[in-house]
């Protein structure tokens, strides 16, 4: 098991992407797709690996000539990783999740001759009609991953590919289970390596993997420590260094969290009989987790973090946001105020993908955990 | 230049109806704020003023109110504090002088504002949406959210007929009509179809002429400076846009512009280089901003800000009164789409604009504020550099934060572009005469 957990924190941090590199060495093709959701059964069906494009801890030496001065890495780092062909795509996808996100399929566009484009997601999820319109841009998307992948994509291929990623959905659920209701099972930084993999593996190796772990993880011989129960906020989008995860740990139990919030946005199994794209485009605006780039009336996202907390029966947040993310920073003060507001004790922060020193940062951690059992 | 032609009252008319305009827009917004009357806060890309005044709602645009805090040169109060109330000093600067603003119970420079009692908004800029959600929780007023699908990849619009095309029309029309009676409740008014067209019509009106107007500055001596006499227009286009003010104010300017060109009356006596803007004036220097390149022989013949800023108004859309929800939806959907390709995939729109303008440069002035103008200038110049063999410049500063303003900074680069550009007039001309 700790072979698997430390090979899972390897492929996370290997700049030179093995399973991408293998998938086209094989005659694949790879579907990149920025932060946070993207449907990846439609390229998943077309044979396509969806790859989660997510920056990386490199510096962005190519890609921040094309770029302003005041900027979040991740948009950075991600157009590096292209830009240095550590990852070579076929097809491009970026969503208008904030102002710099949505540039990215013209920049990467006037870099690159594949396809690059931006994936219109609702940003009404209260019309009547967004399900209506999503299925529609859906279908647009088919078509372009169709061309790409050289091969219709039929709804029964859409089928199977649902089928496969409600069980990665199902699996991911069973891992955030134990997370949060044995969390000294496993770790953050864990639970987190094995959950960021599904970005970059076939997603049937990555249930074959947590099929294979899960079990393991339960039947871990570990002695029980009570540490601050807490939720870790902040993640949706660019991703903190596995290290300061690991720092974290050190002090708090983190029970649940946002971290690559994509891979798990739907929250329950998608209807794999009748119309496939109808069903991914219900369950994307219906049965679906937060984030600070989706507004619905239905889902304030700060009554959403105080019912993310009770049901995780966390002590208390840890409300961070990558450095230069604008809905990060501005979703923050609301973030406070309502745990102001309920009592809920929270420490503040701000993290880069590219930091590499902790220690301040695990200092003020470890004072905001005794300030609460001491309390 | 015929020096009597100068004298006529066509000249300068423009920039005194537009300041006009602008205290009777803000004496009417304090007479509601005074009233408490409810009123509607829009953006300006994708206001859907047309639609609100047949509401009889008073639009408050807070971008204009903010960067109107950075022209009085107090931005940097509302600025202070707003981060003092939690807002980081990395996120827009127009939503943190407005976030003040509300906190100062709608109290401006030039005078007050009314609470909002709906706010209206698409997804033309993200921000737009955090912002509104500030209200959401300060006021508890719905705030919806109109989303137009933009351009999914460089030169791939579709148009009417196209299915596509017809997929993104039939969301923003099923949105249109789901707003109207969220309206309705919130201003007591019933919806009045035929007070739309007529709003439509004078929207339509606006956008042919503000069409011309744009299209007239490719005069040589140029009519009007494109940043300074620019933003004056633009702003009447935002905050009378529907109303028959702003459709007549329009038509007498293009009267004016075409009688300055005419008469080759310029924005600068000497014009020696003509330049194109891409990005967001520099407000807390506006004036000094400009001074710096007019001083020098420079004018901004066209600029992208004139483009999105105005919603997309610049491409002249004409509504079909005949099917107006039909109309406005197809309308505002190609305009908003316009108004997000000039900030996106600008590359090509400014090769041409190279021509159209017989522009001698171009200067890229990103800002601290605006990821989403900003992001992708760099790239968008490399592009255009590499196509074309044109001076540019490319600078950075903010549009509402001074402590990111350097002006002495600013002089210097762009002294330097003015010899750049001087020199190669020298060597054109150099090369232009025959060798004997």
């Amino acid at each position: 098991m700790d072979d698997v957990l430390g090979l899972c924190r390897e492929l996370l941090e290997d700049e030179e992407y093995p399973t991408l590199r293998r998938w086209r060495e094989a005659g694949g093709t790879v579907a990149g797709h920025f932060q946070v959701y993207f449907p990846e059964e439609i390229a998943h069906a077309a044979g396509m690996l969806p790859f989660k494009v997510r920056g990386a801890p490199v510096e962005p030496t190519q890609a921040d000539s094309r770029f302003g001065s005041y900027l979040c890495s991740v948009v950075k780092t991600s157009l590096e990783l292209v830009l240095t062909r550590r990852v070579e795509l076929d097809l491009f996808v970026t969503h208008p999740i904030c102002d710099a996100a949505r540039n990215l399929a013209a920049v990467w566009g006037r870099n690159f001759t594949y396809p690059c484009q931006i994936l219109y997601l609702p940003q009404n999820a209260n019309s009547a009609h967004a399900a209506e319109y999503l299925r529609g841009e859906y279908d647009r998307l088919r078509r372009t991953v169709e061309a790409v992948a050289g091969r219709p994509v039929t709804d029964d291929d859409l089928r199977r590919s649902l089928a496969v990623f409600n069980a990665n959905r199902a699996l991911l659920r069973e891992l955030y289970a134990l997370k949060r209701d044995a969390p000294w099972q496993v770790a953050v930084d864990e639970a987190y390596a094995l959950t960021a993999v599904g970005g970059m593996l076939p997603r049937e190796e990555h249930n074959a993997l947590l099929r294979a772990i899960l079990p393991l993880l339960r039947a871990r011989p570990v002695r029980r420590r009570d540490k601050i129960r807490v939720v870790f906020e902040g993640g949706f989008c660019e991703q903190p260094p596995l290290d300061l995860l690991r720092a974290i740990g050190r002090s708090c139990d983190v029970v649940d969290d946002d971290l690559m919030i994509g891979l798990r946005w739907i929250l329950e199994d998608v209807p794999v009989d009748g119309d496939p794209l109808a069903a991914l485009a219900h369950a994307y605006l219906e049965r679906s987790s937060y984030s600070p780039v989706q507004h619905d009336l239905r889902k304030p996202k700060e009554e959403m973090l105080l019912a993310r907390i009770r049901a995780a029966g966390a002590q208390a947040a840890i409300v961070t946001a990558a450095k230069m993310c604008e809905p990060g920073l501005e979703e923050q003060v609301a973030y406070t105020r309502a745990l102001e507001h309920a009592h809920v004790p929270f420490f503040v922060s701000e993290f880069e993908e590219n930091m590499t020193s902790f220690e301040q940062l695990e200092v003020q951690l470890e004072t905001f955990v005794e300030n609460l059992l001491f309390d | 230049m015929d020096d009597g032609a100068l004298a006529s009252p066509l000249v300068g008319r423009g920039n005194a109806d537009g300041a006009r305009l602008f205290r009777e827009w803000f004496a009417e917004l304090q007479a509601a704020a005074d009233a408490g009357r409810p009123s509607a806060y829009v953006f300006v890309m994708g206001s859907l003023a047309e639609l609100l005044r047949t509401f009889d709602l008073p639009v408050v645009f807070p971008e204009i109110n903010s960067l109107q805090t950075a022209v009085r040169r107090v931005a940097h109060e509302y600025l202070n504090e707003a981060e003092d109330h939690g807002y980081s000093p990395d996120i827009c600067g127009y939503v943190k002088a407005d976030v003040a603003t509300q906190l100062r119970g709608g109290a401006l420079p030039m005078g007050r504002i009314p609470k909002p009692a709906i706010a209206v908004l698409t997804n033309a800029c993200n921000t737009y949406i955090k912002w509104a959600e500030i209200w959401e929780r300060m006021y508890r007023v719905p705030t919806v959210v109109l989303d137009v699908p933009g351009t999914r990849a460089d030169g791939t619009q579709t148009w009417p007929g196209d299915p596509d095309f017809e997929n993104d029309r039939r969301y923003v029309e099923h949105q249109i009509r789901e707003l109207i009676p969220v309206l309705e409740r919130v201003s007591g008014r019933a919806f009045d179809i035929d007070r739309l067209r007529e709003a439509m019509g004078h929207a339509s009106t606006l956008g042919r002429t503000w069409k011309r107007a744009l299209e007239l500055n490719r005069s040589r001596p140029s009519v009007f400076n494109a940043l300074s006499d620019g933003t004056i227009y633009l702003g009447v286009a935002n905050g009378f846009r529907g109303a028959p003010e702003g459709a007549a104010y329009f038509t007498d300017l293009v009267e004016e512009l075409e009688y300055k060109s005419a008469h080759g009356i310029g924005t600068l006596t000497h014009e020696q280089s003509r330049l194109i803007f891409v990005g967001v004036p520099c407000y807390p220097i506006f004036r000094r901003f400009t001074e710096m390149f007019t001083e020098l022989g420079g004018t901004f013949v066209a600029s992208s800000y004139l483009q999105f800023a105005s919603g997309g108004a610049n491409l002249g859309y004409e509504y079909d009164a005949r099917r107006p929800i039909e109309s406005l939806a197809e309308g505002v959907l190609i305009g908003t789409r316009d108004a997000m390709d000039s900030m996106f995939y600008q590359t090509t729109m400014l090769s041409g604009m190279i021509d159209d303008f017989a522009a001698d440069g171009i200067v890229y002035h990103p800002i601290k504020s605006c990821r989403t103008v900003s992001t992708g200038l760099a790239d968008s110049r490399r592009a255009l550099l590499a196509a074309r063999d044109v001076p540019s410049l490319f600078i950075e500063s903010d549009m509402m934060d001074r402590r990111v303003v350097s002006e002495a900074q600013l002089k210097n680069r762009i002294d330097a572009f003015f010899e750049g550009l001087a020199s190669r007039r020298a060597q054109a001309a150099a090369r232009a005469v025959p060798a004997s």
